[in-house]
């Protein structure tokens, strides 16, 4: 304490009013020392310092810095495929031909000017699950998720002013970057809930997220959701694309099995987990559950390594396609356990353990659509580990 | 305030009934805001040139591929020149080597791993589609058809799926049944309690 009073008698004062009221007082006490005033764009606390991290290709977000739901669109994951384009807004055009009465491009103002909606919705890596290690956090192990509030045009909108052809089955979605991705899509998905969105949490979408218009289709895989959207097709078969055929794809027994579209429900507890430390007694344990396959019913939670399961409470409201926050009050008695969610969705679907996996598809089922519960090992003195799994 | 809610509700409620006599009357009043045209008439019409600027896929039938054609011989050298930095000097895996892309290149039998051409692709024409829409990675969409041909031909060729002679044009590239094709299913899960 000494420390601070010294540092404020002898630190400069900007404020001709503050310099008045310093003298003497704690450099630490926010009540006797005048604040900084409004500025044009906010930052964070500097006592906060939520980070992605970034491989060459990717950037996981931060899950376990989130007390909710929505994503702060600068920590959203990352995941491109020659890196993110610069694309003037002006120059942006939308083209749609195809199986359709009347081909034609849009502006960004032009889809701008159609009737608006907004949807949150998590999207998701289909490669998004990494084990190996104790020494992994959330963000380690599913980063590859993220939610936001989407706004933009319904693509049933654009289907309808273009005329698309009723007997068109599937639509390519192709983007603008350098790696021109493309992916077939169900043209069913495009009349249900598909849009194209400009907008993310409010503003304009980043462009990591795909500045300035990209696909979004609730549920379905991350890369499907095609970003810098610049061309969509409709036709009546799929293109077989790279995306769709050598990636994207994994081994099930002997088989490899393509479009699987819809994510899995699943769920991981973001607190307490590695490298966080608890002390006996209560304890809120929380977490995020999701769907590509429509609601979140229920979540239950095991605080003695999967024996027995308690529901947890969820987070009103719960929305279609999204995370799903969790909470379930535990009382620990400090002694060694696990602890595990599992999700449920309203098709009746649980979420399996990885055993449960292995034995639908065989050991050398690669890393995609695989989403097993996860399980934090709680020690004696307080440290939380991750448990991972061995299945090969 | 409370007098100034009472106020503002019975207005709100004159209001509506008034709204709900205009309907009757003057239905023209309130259409506008109520009908969802069957086009807003936004966008402009996309000309045949501004198509097939940017119609660049292929299907797995052949539809987008262009006129050209290339041969396994011409396509190893663009491969050494081209693509040989990233995917190795032959595109086959290196025992204890970790290259900068994928390897492309094996025994069509070798089960999975490496996932190549060979042992993972179940359509030639993507091979097509994808060489010439972002290869090589620091020249994306820099090769013609031509040389997009001859790649395509030296993977094949490679990969022991055709041979050395074969002239890879529109009418032969759909042509090639690749050997992972017989692999794959499409995923029938529709959600529900069974795990699959």
């Amino acid at each position: 304490m000494l420390g601070g009073t010294l540092a404020a008698a002898i630190l400069p004062v900007t404020s001709s009013f503050a310099k008045y009221i310093q003298v003497g007082v704690p450099a630490d006490d926010p009540t006797k020392r005048i604040g900084l005033g409004p500025s044009k764009l906010g930052t964070r606390s500097p006592f906060e310092s939520p980070l992605r991290k970034p491989s060459d290709i990717s950037s996981r977000s931060p899950l376990q810095d989130f007390y909710s739901t929505i994503t702060p669109a600068d920590l959203h994951f990352e995941r491109h495929h020659a890196g993110i384009p610069n694309i003037d807004p002006k120059q942006y055009e939308l083209l749609i031909h195809g199986m359709v009465e009347r081909p034609m491009k849009f502006s960004l103002a032009d889809l701008k000017r159609f009737p608006s909606v907004t949807k949150t919705c998590f999207i998701e890596c289909a490669g998004n699950f990494r084990t190996g290690k104790e020494e992994m956090t959330p963000q380690d192990i599913l980063g590859l998720t993220s939610q936001s509030e989407w706004t933009g045009v319904m693509l049933s909108t654009i289907f309808r002013e273009v005329g698309a052809d009723s007997k068109a089955t599937w639509f390519l979605a192709e983007g603008g970057d350098a790696s021109v991705m493309t992916r077939s899509i169900p043209a069913h998905k495009g009349w249900e809930d598909a849009m194209i969105v400009y907008a993310q949490n409010g503003e304009a979408i980043r462009p990591a997220q795909g500045y300035p218009a990209r696909l979004l289709l609730p549920g379905y895989e991350g890369n499907m959701n095609v970003k810098w959207l610049r061309r969509l097709e409709l036709s009546d078969q799929p293109w077989m694309t790279r995306e769709e055929t050598s990636k994207y794809t994994y081994p099930v027994k002997d088989k490899i099995r393509m479009f699987s579209f819809e994510m899995d429900a699943r769920s991981i507890i973001t607190f307490p987990s590695f490298p966080q430390k608890v002390e006996r007694g209560w304890i809120e344990i929380r977490g995020i559950a999701w769907t590509g396959r429509g609601k979140i019913v229920k979540v239950e939670v095991s605080t003695d390594a999967g024996k027995t399961w308690n529901e947890a409470r969820l987070q009103e409201p719960v929305l279609d396609k999204a995370h799903t926050y969790f909470r379930h009050l535990w009382q620990w008695n400090g002694d060694d356990t696990e602890i595990l969610s599992r999700a449920i969705d309203e098709t009746g679907y649980i979420q399996p353990t990885l055993r449960q996996l292995v034995d639908a598809r065989g050991t050398d089922m690669g890393g995609y659509h695989m989403n097993p519960i996860t399980s934090w090992q709680i020690k004696r003195n307080g440290s939380v580990l991750f448990k991972p799994e061995n299945f090969k | 305030m409370k007098t100034i809610f009472i106020l503002a509700g019975f207005a709100l409620i004159a209001l509506m009934a008034f709204t709900n006599g205009a309907v009757r009357h003057h239905a023209a009043l309130v259409s506008d805001t109520t009908n969802v045209p069957a086009k807003f008439g936004f966008g402009s019409p996309a000309t045949s040139q501004d198509i097939a600027k940017w119609d660049i896929a292929i299907r797995p039938d052949g539809k987008g591929l262009p006129p050209g054609q290339g041969d396994a011989a011409k396509g190893k050298a663009i491969y050494v020149l081209k693509c040989s930095a990233c995917h190795g000097a032959t595109g086959a895996d290196v025992a204890g080597v970790k290259l900068p892309a994928p390897p492309l290149v094996s025994d069509t039998s070798a089960k999975n791993k490496p996932k190549t051409i060979g042992n993972y692709w179940p359509y030639a024409t993507t091979l097509f589609d994808y060489m010439r829409r972002t290869m090589p990675y620091n020249l994306p969409g820099s090769l013609t058809d031509n040389e997009v041909y001859s790649l395509t031909a030296y993977l094949l060729n490679a990969n022991k799926i055709i041979s050395a002679d074969v002239i890879l044009d529109a009418k032969t590239l759909p042509g090639i049944i690749m050997p992972a094709k017989k692999l794959f299913i499409v995923d029938d899960r529709k959600g529900g309690p069974e795990v699959k």
